[in-house]
């Protein structure tokens, strides 16, 4: 299993503020079957510290995975939730608001950047928007989600990754965490959208206009 | 303080097969049509209803042929009242319009929106809540379902029955089509160019009631924690990009933000708005909300031009819909020449010098 685009850039971002002395440690979630765990020994291999797995086979829906987040978080108390913004498989973008109403957090989505104050503990984050960008100051802790531009993630060196292979990934179940997965939503066939048209050359810039004007009366 | 990163893990594609699937955004099926409430989320602006919003009325309409709509507004002021009078009229299935008036509100922030969408949730128990998948409705609409303990269904581009929707996945190469089988409400968010507003509008001769949200049990604190600092926005004469009728794209293959100027100058000519490719915005030629792309802005005009644009499928996704496109770029391979419907291969400058001289 690979690891979500959106993810990468989070936990990278994690990683970042640990660096630059403002976390102690950042800790790489994953919830799925046992196959997460070649995602996690990834999040190992870039810098993250400790990781846990939260191990369920059949489908868990966004909310399902806020209410487990809600639970670790719980747990672990931690002083900041990073989380991709979207997977790019399902495109849902809801889990990190929903963890964010769960928790009664403040939220940040669609960061593209993320400025920690430690002393003041509040987090100022630049969102893209539809209008452009909007910059929000959130007390600590918060929920943020992550955008396309807000760092590259770096690649794990070799030496890390088998580091990696040592470090130890903690387990949880469902039932540990006590939360009751409920299925509200049921995948009635995924199918291919309709097909379009096949386009055509056109020779000259003449051509363009006059089909254009003519034939497909656009402009 | 520990930081918690999650990660998700993405499983191969699942199983898919074809199917003759004609898309038309609203079917009736012919059953017992019940009639259902629904509570509409809409941003307002200079006293006039978003169009995204607008969309999300005609969405909500077509849930169900007996459709009561109760449009929610929130904000302060003088502009918010002049909104709340226009979405009274704005569609002849609005039955009431809520409006929330508060200094909390003055911007749009997802705290306090999603506690205001629990609220009035309590209280009017609708069947549906429906908000348009603008930047807004993503922030907000999730964060109040998880409050309401209510998975919802984001990005809707079909309603097939009043609870089973088609969305896209996979950056729309492919759609699913899930039913909710929860209780009430049903929550979805919608893509305003699967639901576009009829020219003829629907508006009504009949003013709604418009009634003041009971704002008393507010509790102050809870919404201090997340402050609006400030919007950085490009203030432009041209059309919006979500619903402009012609887009003009440029990618990486303009080279500069000189070059734009040339994308800028036809689409003034065109009356259209200006796009681009994430590759261009990263680069530094336009600023980010020119973006279209699977995680940018999702347009649907009646004609799309992309100036050096390679056609990736995360910016496809943002643009298939357009009913004609158009691709000039040197290079005849590029993808997009897989998706297109006129193409010209050639050179940008002089072709765009050529097409803004012949408009």
């Amino acid at each position: 299993m690979s690891m979500n685009p959106f993810c990468e850039i989070a936990l990278e971002e994690a990683l970042r503020i640990k660096e630059s002395g403002l976390a102690s440690e950042v800790v790489a979630v994953s919830m799925g079957p046992a196959q997460c765990i070649d995602t996690l020994r990834t999040g190992l291999a870039m810098g993250a510290d400790r990781a846990i797995h939260v191990d369920y086979s059949a489908t868990l829906y966004p909310l399902s995975v806020a209410k487990l987040l809600k639970a670790l978080v719980d747990v672990e108390k931690p002083g900041l939730l990073i989380l991709g913004k979207q997977a790019i498989d399902d495109d849902c973008n809801q889990t990190g608001q929903m963890v964010a109403g769960l928790l009664n957090w403040p939220q940040g989505t669609f960061a593209s950047k993320v400025v920690l104050d430690k002393e003041k503990k509040v987090a100022t984050v630049d969102r893209e928007v539809d209008g452009g960008l909007e910059t929000l100051s959130l007390d600590l802790p918060a929920v943020i989600t992550t955008d396309l531009r807000l760092n590259q993630p770096r690649y794990a060196k070799l030496p890390n990754i088998m580091k990696a292979k040592s470090k130890k990934i903690e387990k949880f179940t469902v039932q540990d965490l006590k939360v009751e997965i409920k299925s509200d939503l049921e995948i009635v066939q995924v199918t291919e959208p309709p097909k379009r048209k096949a386009g055509i050359n056109v020779s000259s810039v003449d051509e363009l206009i006059d089909k254009l004007k003519n034939e497909a009366h656009v402009i | 303080m520990a930081a918690l990163s999650m990660l998700k893990s993405l499983r191969k594609c699942a199983t898919h097969h074809l199917s003759n699937f004609r898309p038309s955004f609203c079917h009736h099926v012919a059953s017992i049509s019940r009639s259902l409430s629904t509570l509409v989320l809409a941003e307002h602006e200079s006293g006039s209803i978003k169009a995204s919003s607008m969309s999300a009325v005609v969405a909500a309409a077509c849930l169900s042929e007996k459709s009561s709509i109760s449009v929610l507004l929130a904000g302060s002021g003088s502009s918010l009242h002049e909104a709340a009078k226009r979405a009274a009229s704005c569609h002849h299935s609005v039955s009431q319009v809520l409006v929330a008036d508060s200094d909390k509100f003055v911007y749009p922030l997802a705290e306090p929106w999603a506690k205001l969408v629990d609220l009035i949730q309590q209280e009017h128990c609708y069947s549906h809540i429906v908000a348009a998948s603008s930047s807004f409705g993503k922030n907000v609409l999730p964060r109040a379902a998880a409050l309401l303990d209510v998975s919802p269904v984001t990005d809707v581009i079909e309603i097939s029955e009043s609870h089973l929707f088609v969305r896209p996945i996979y950056a729309g190469n492919a759609l699913c089509t899930v039913r909710y089988t929860g209780t009430n409400p049903c929550m979805l968010t919608i893509r305003s160019t699967s639901f576009p507003v009829p020219l003829m509008s629907d508006a009504s001769e009949n003013e709604a009631p418009i009634s003041q949200v009971d704002l008393s049990t507010f509790d102050e604190d809870d919404f201090s924690k997340s402050r609006f600092v400030k919007n950085t926005s490009q203030d432009t004469d041209r059309p919006d990009l979500g619903n402009a009728r012609v887009v003009i794209t440029g990618g990486r293959g303009l080279k500069s933000a000189e070059n734009f100027k040339m994308i800028e100058k036809l689409a003034e000519k065109l009356g259209g708005a200006v796009g681009a490719t994430r590759a261009a915005v990263d680069a530094g030629f336009v600023p980010n909300d020119l973006q279209v792309g699977q995680t940018g802005k999702i347009v649907a005009p009646e004609l799309y031009i992309a100036f050096g644009v390679s056609g990736a499928i995360q910016h496809l996704a943002g643009m298939r819909d357009s009913k004609v496109i158009v691709a000039v770029n040197k290079d005849s391979d590029a993808p997009i020449f897989q998706k297109q419907k006129e193409r010209i291969s050639s050179d940008m400058k002089p072709a765009n010098k050529h097409i803004n001289h012949h408009i």
